[in-house]
């Protein structure tokens, strides 16, 4: 609500697409003026050194994590922080976790589940924004109403009546279990109709003279023209999706139906004697979402600035 | 499709012939009502199914006996079960509890969040790296961010505890001892989510206008100054929202609690989502645990409410 960092791409406005700080220092003529920057070398100094400090400390947990999966067991479970391992570093860990487990079942499994619920829950809010946004149907404004309120509703206190409906419906232990009630956001409803109501009409209206109907409308002037809500809305879902954890939590018990999260919490023993096999299918279960950050960092950046507040 | 567009074809010329006199603007500009049901009707499918009508189960549930292990026992047995959760010891710690975890987490996720914004904002070379190191621990799946703080803190070999050594310090039964207990899980929880409102802190700091810092420069305000004067109050309504936002999560926290303690020891993490789950899948008593599920829904829609109440006064 707050934060406008997506407006509709209106033709003959250009959006630039360069780095605020880069603009910025051109503007001002070269200078390191900064708005909460001081001059002088100090304060750059102070500042990097406070951001290289935090970046270490959220940095050594994961970096320790990827650390022990080259470890031999026992050095993984030996006592201390060294770094470097007394017996050197080892593949040991991921050749065994390869070899056995189901890794590479529950990896298939979260990309079906988030893409699937990803995919749906983009069609069907996109439509909903658009009927709530354009159209004149009877109990609009009701069913918005009643849509907006819905998310105060937190998902979790729902978990004991889905359940029992899943099991009257038969479908414990189905993907359908685990993805028709995740696909289910008013919040991004809400987000995409605030969007659309943002798109001048004017565009509608001379496709409608050209003789298109609502559809059409939707399907090539509205969409096109939404593709940067579409896609901030479609990552925040499939990131919520990838890591959801309760429900899928609740809905399978076959080891086959797991998703990453829940899979990996179930093999691992509170011994610690395991530590280099464990953290090896840590490290490989976090990869993924890991390389699509690093792929696409702005878009990942914006998707979360647009929708995160938004449900407000 | 073509059902879908003909009507509305239709009207929408019918209109232009009945000249723009007689339709108002909006008519004009929205398309009639059949095609809107059709967009509406998945949407509203899916909501009613699995958001109205659980909620709606829940609500029945809440007032029989109904359980996961026997079939048609699900006896009407009227407020019994809410009578049970108001007098329920349980009901009352783990709301406690995960008052106490907000309390612990909200103003942390908040505060450091805002601290990493502000100097990232700063445009030090480095972007992509403090984004990245700021942000990636939001994207781990709470199973790994299990395994990699029972390393960190395992009592006898964690590396926590050898860090603490090196200064001397007795070593701290991170998560099996009480005191300290829920201290980890809100470190655990700070490491692990705080990105998500650094980021939301940095798009806020972005989007304040230039102007304002020219103008404030212009009367020779130095950085400290803008940065209190400027920067801090434009922030304001973000950090309103953020807080909620936070306060909201952190009163759901049910992952990395029930992973890392399973809410031990002694009950002391225990939060009353865990309450919920273990009263339903563990205990089998599907109706008391949608009773306590109403009573925590209850306290948070009071507190959805105060906070629509509080915003909407502050806006004016």
């Amino acid at each position: 609500m707050t934060t406008e960092t997506l407006s509709p791409r209106t033709p003959g406005k250009h959006r630039s697409t360069m780095p605020r700080e880069v603009v910025r220092r051109r503007r001002y003529g070269g200078h390191a003026w900064h708005p909460t920057l001081g001059t002088g070398p100090l304060p750059r100094v102070l500042t990097l050194l406070a951001l290289a400090l935090m970046t270490v400390v959220w940095l050594v947990p994961f970096g320790w994590g990827v650390d022990t999966s080259f470890k031999t067991e026992v050095d993984a479970s030996a006592s201390g922080a060294d770094w470097i391992p007394k017996a050197g570093f080892t593949l040991e860990a991921y050749r065994t976790i390869f070899g056995q487990g189901n890794l590479p079942v529950w990896a298939v499994n979260s990309v079906v589940i988030a893409v699937c619920v990803t995919a749906i829950t983009v069609a069907v809010s996109a439509m909903a924004a658009y009927a709530f946004s354009r159209t004149l149907f009877r109990g609009r404004r009701v069913l918005f109403a009643v849509t907006v309120a819905s998310i105060m509703v937190p998902p979790q206190i729902l978990i004991v009546p889905l359940f029992r409906q899943m099991l009257a419906m038969n479908l414990v232990d189905t993907y359908a279990a685990v993805i028709l009630p995740q696909v289910v956001a008013p919040a991004m409803v809400f987000i995409l109709k605030k969007f659309f109501d943002g798109i001048p009409r004017e565009l509608e209206e001379a496709a409608r003279i050209d003789g298109a109907g609502s559809f059409r409308v939707f399907w090539s002037v509205v969409l096109p023209l939404s593709r940067p809500i579409l896609a901030a809305v479609a990552i925040f879902v499939f990131i919520n999706t990838w890591n959801n954890f309760l429900w899928p939590f609740i809905s399978t018990s076959d080891p086959q139906l797991m998703t990453l999260p829940v899979g990996l919490s179930t093999v691992k023993d509170s011994t610690g004697l395991r530590n280099a096999q464990e953290s090896a299918a840590s490290i490989l279960g976090s990869i993924p979402l890991l390389i699509v950050f690093m792929l696409f960092q702005r878009q990942i950046v914006r998707s979360v600035a647009t929708t995160g507040l938004g449900g407000q | 499709m073509a059902s879908v567009s003909t009507p509305a074809r239709q009207a929408a010329t019918g209109s232009r012939r009945a000249g723009f006199r007689r339709a108002t603007a909006t008519d004009r500009r929205r398309s009639p009502g059949g095609a809107g049901w059709l967009f509406a009707t998945p949407f509203l499918v899916f909501f009613t199914l699995f958001l109205i009508v659980p909620i709606g189960i829940g609500l029945w549930m809440s007032f029989t006996d109904a359980s996961l292990t026997g079939h048609g026992d699900n006896a009407f047995v009227g407020l019994d079960n809410y009578t049970e959760a108001f007098g329920d010891s349980q009901v009352w710690q783990t709301l406690g509890n995960t008052v106490w975890f907000t309390v612990l987490t909200t103003v942390p996720l908040v505060v450091i969040a805002l601290v990493m914004a502000l100097l990232v904002y700063t445009g030090m070379p480095g972007q992509w790296l403090w984004r990245l190191a700021f942000f990636a621990s939001h994207l781990l799946p709470v199973a790994v961010v299990y395994q990699i703080w029972s390393m960190l803190f395992q009592p006898d070999r964690g590396m926590l505890n050898s860090l603490l050594g090196i200064f001397g310090i007795d070593g701290i039964a991170w998560l099996t001892d009480e005191k300290y207990a829920m201290w980890s899980i809100a470190l655990v929880t700070l490491w692990w989510t705080v990105g998500f409102n650094f980021l939301l802190y940095l798009a806020a700091l972005q989007a304040i206008p230039d102007h304002l810092y020219e103008a404030a420069a212009l009367d020779g305000a130095g950085a400290w100054r803008r940065l209190w004067s400027v920067t801090l109050p434009q922030l304001r309504r973000t950090t309103a929202l953020i807080a909620v936002l936070q306060l909201m999560a952190s009163l759901k926290v049910f992952d990395q609690i029930y992973l890392l303690t399973k809410g031990g020891p002694n009950g002391a993490t225990r939060p009353i989502l865990e309450y919920i789950y273990d009263t339903g899948f563990t205990n089998y008593r599907l109706g008391y645990a949608s009773a306590v599920s109403y009573v925590f829904f209850g306290l948070i829609i009071i507190l959805s409410i105060a906070q629509l109440k509080i915003f909407s006064r502050r806006e004016d």
